[in-house]
């Protein structure tokens, strides 16, 4: 698909409001349109993580096998939600399952080509990680505040 | 203003006059090595040649050589007993098959006259009259035992350590209302100084038949509670204090005093204007029938906050953060006035010493006496 | 004007479970002529001989010949009233406390966000809304819970979700392997609702610290701190302001609140063992 057609849609997530045109045209070397299926796996937990993803449309639930409980979803992300730092960082597998529970449409980013750019450009890199972290950050505070599980009776 | 002369010897005729009129009078006593005020109907009762020591953590009669009759200071218990009982059936529930009938329980009230009632101890109870009837529940059974009380009231002439009605406005001098106010002049003719307050203390005056007192008494009484006002040690700063409690919840001081506080209520009890309560449910062992209850409680028990599974204030910082804050922060927002009237009782009751005025100067940032 | 310290008898008309520990009473106010209330206020239930629960309302306003409550059984007061019949009677003292400040709303985007049981004292806020819906901007409701089993208001949830001029967002915070919902916390819904933040008011409701985390969501979306309302709870015994039980700061929840202004709330939630 086009490179610039691409970027204009890119440019629309909110995870790429803080990215420069430019950084954005960047990123959009690396992506490429998906769809997924429901039922479909993003990807499972312990397979290489290859790519990226950013929710276009769709929701995704985020799942862990549970011997003796089944698959067990934890989360569920939707439009503009980013998954997948795993790509980033060592040793670049998967930590969760992420199965499509409606038809999902994704930015799919090669894992190749983003360490690859974030490491020839470095500015580009930072701001990258920087709306990374804040992804990360918002995530972990939302699991902090499920697992307080508030809404467990306090029985007398 | 008119005054009047009362001799000692004929105090007990003001007592019987009260009596006459159908009054229950309350009136201070010695019980348990302490001055409390209870029903009494002779003069007889009251607490002659008694002085009182009072500091943080101390109470102790004494002897006096003038026979004073009110030579103490804040007496054991306040008044507050007689007109929000410490405990009080409120109705009882009938079970008729499966419905209910809720049947009130009567008010019990008595006509009292509160016998030697000082400023900090009036001055409580129109704080607990904005409280429990001027606001927005009207309390039908506190104003029926308050409604028709007789009071004569005594000027102080021998405050305690522990007072600093001072610092709140509240004495020695006992502002009104009241129907009669003593000043107590000992000495070789000990008698007392009387003023009217109102139409029934006038009409007691006349039908004790009292004389006119002489400038010279006058002069003499207006003096003691001056001379009381100077003896007084302990002071609250007040200035700031509202404001400084509010806005620092998270001063150490709450900590150190949490430290030394027990959460044994005591101040809370012997109180004046603490006036917190709780509902109880009691039912019939077999079940057929069931009542409420109100009685007393306070803000240091660990149930007083309860919810969803434990108390909300666990510590004693945090309990005693919260009488203080209430008392000295709080009630102004919530009725117009400070909570505290100085009477020291809280400062002399507590085990541990605890001194209110110290903490709120603490919170404000003063240094501790101790330091 | 009766004494509010006295109970006054009501029979249970219908009892209905909602989940393994929730339940919902309907009382008959026929009797007296209709029970009426503003959505967010309580009122004390009592239980014979055991004592006496605050629960708020979370019947209809506009249908006061019943009055329902929505109740949580987590103590014996409660489990005793999860035990009573079509019949049966309780004692009912009220209706005290603030109400939600749904004509604030009136033109302006209307958000709801429950969490658990704090749905209950949205209910009568979200049929009052509904009732006049015209009055309003948009209205969207996000509504949390622990798991699909503990969803309240089942059948309701599924025809406010099949309006067309309502948005509904359910999630949990675990799902079972049948959820095809949202899972996560009810913060999360709040993003993608289409909002007009600065002219929206939010009515939150739910455990103290989901509050705190979705205020603090609905600010950096923009929603101006006055317009967001919180319901607040604290121990509570008289519900008339003269026991001094149910204080938070220098506020009486019983009749300053239980509805207030984030505005008021910011420097006391902030407070520990407050």
């Amino acid at each position: 698909m086009e490179i610039a057609s691409l970027a204009r849609s890119l440019a629309e997530q909110p995870f790429c409001k803080e990215l420069t045109q430019a950084q954005v045209e960047f990123l959009a070397g690396c992506a490429k349109n998906a769809r997924f299926e429901i039922g479909d796996y993003l990807f499972r937990e312990g397979s290489l993580a290859e790519s990226l993803y950013l929710v276009r449309s769709g929701k995704v639930a985020i799942e862990s096998y549970v011997p003796g409980r089944g698959s067990l979803k934890v989360d569920t992300l939707g439009p503009g939600d980013i998954l997948g730092w795993s790509v980033l960082l060592p040793p670049f597998r998967w930590h969760l399952d992420a199965q499509a529970l409606e038809p999902t449409l994704v930015f799919a980013l090669d894992a190749n080509c983003v360490r690859g750019k974030v490491q020839a450009d470095q500015s580009f890199g930072y701001a990258f990680m920087l709306r990374l972290l804040a992804a990360a950050s918002q995530r972990l505070m939302q699991a902090r505040l499920q697992q307080l599980d508030v809404y467990k009776a306090e029985l007398r | 203003m008119d005054a009047w002369l009362l001799p000692r010897s004929r105090l007990g005729e003001l007592i019987g006059a009260l009596s006459a009129r159908g009054y229950e009078v309350i009136g201070p006593t010695v019980r348990d090595d302490a001055v409390v005020f209870d029903s009494i109907v002779s003069d007889a009762e009251l607490p002659s040649g008694v002085g009182d020591r009072q500091e943080p953590g101390r109470y102790a009669l004494q002897a006096r050589d003038d026979g004073a009759l009110f030579g103490f200071a804040a007496a054991g218990h306040p008044l507050k007993r007689w007109f929000l009982l410490p405990e009080e059936p409120l109705f009882r529930v009938e079970r008729q098959g499966s419905s209910l009938r809720f049947v009130p329980e009567p008010t019990r009230a008595r006509k009292l006259a509160l016998f030697g009632a000082r400023g900090c101890d009036l001055a409580a109870l129109a704080i607990q009259d904005r409280v429990l009837v001027a606001d927005r529940y009207r309390d039908e059974r506190y104003a029926a035992r308050r409604s028709g009380t007789a009071i004569v009231a005594v000027h102080c002439g021998a405050p305690s350590a522990s007072c600093f009605c001072t610092s709140m406005g509240t004495g020695p001098r006992a502002a009104g209302p009241w129907d009669l106010a003593l000043t107590e002049l000992t000495g070789s003719d000990h008698r007392f100084v009387v003023e009217s307050g109102s139409a029934l203390g006038l009409t007691l005056v006349r039908e004790l038949g009292l004389e006119s007192a002489s400038v010279l008494d006058r002069v003499r009484a207006a003096k003691v509670p001056v001379v009381a006002a100077e003896r007084i040690t302990r002071k609250l700063a007040t200035a700031g204090l509202a404001e400084s409690l509010a806005q620092n919840p998270g001063h150490r001081a709450f900590a150190a005093a949490g430290e030394r506080c027990l959460g044994c209520a005591s101040c809370t009890q012997v109180c004046p204007t603490c006036c917190c309560t709780t509902l109880e449910d009691v039912t019939e062992l077999d079940g057929s029938a069931a009542a409420r209850h109100r009685r007393w409680d306070s803000c240091f028990d660990l149930d007083f906050s309860y919810l969803h599974g434990g108390a909300v204030r666990q510590s004693c910082a945090a309990r005693y953060r919260q009488w203080i804050t209430h008392k000295l922060s709080s009630w102004q927002g919530q009725f117009g006035t400070s909570g505290c009237v100085g009477c020291g009782r809280c400062i002399t009751w507590c085990p541990a010493g605890i001194d209110i005025t110290e903490e709120a100067a603490a919170v404000c940032g003063a240094p501790r006496k101790s330091e | 004007m009766t004494d509010p310290l006295l109970p006054e008898p009501m029979a249970v008309l219908r009892f209905r479970r909602e989940t393994r520990d929730t339940f919902t009473l309907e009382l008959d106010a026929r009797p007296r002529g209709g029970f009426r209330f503003a959505p967010g206020q309580f009122n004390m239930l009592y239980a014979f001989g055991l004592g006496e629960v605050p629960i708020s309302i979370s019947g209809d306003p506009l249908r006061p010949a019943v009055l329902t409550h929505t109740i949580r059984a987590v103590g014996p007061t409660t489990r005793a009233l999860g035990r009573l019949k079509k019949g049966d009677c309780v004692g009912v003292r009220g209706p005290f406390g603030t109400p939600w400040p749904l004509d604030e709303a009136q033109g302006k985007d209307l958000l709801v966000v429950a969490g658990g049981i704090g749905l209950a004292p949205l209910r009568p806020t979200i049929l009052s809304a509904l009732s006049r819906r015209p009055a309003f901007g948009r209205v969207c409701i996000a509504y949390g819970v622990r798991a699909p089993a503990e969803l309240l208001y089942a059948k309701e949830l599924e025809r406010w979700r099949g309006r067309i001029d309502v948005d509904l967002e359910v999630t949990v915070d675990r799902g079972d392997p049948d959820w095809r919902g949202h899972t996560g916390v009810v913060t999360k819904l709040l993003r993608q609702f289409e909002l007009d933040p600065p002219n929206t008011v939010a009515m939150l409701c739910g455990p103290e610290v989901m509050m705190r985390f979705a205020a603090r969501e609905l600010e950096g979306l923009g929603v101006p701190e006055p317009r967001i309302y919180l319901s607040m709870e604290r121990n509570m015994k008289c519900g008339v302001g003269s026991c001094g039980h149910c204080q938070l700061g220098p506020t009486f929840i019983c009749k300053d609140g239980p509805v207030y202004p984030l505005t008021k709330m910011t420097p006391l939630m902030s407070v520990q063992e407050l």
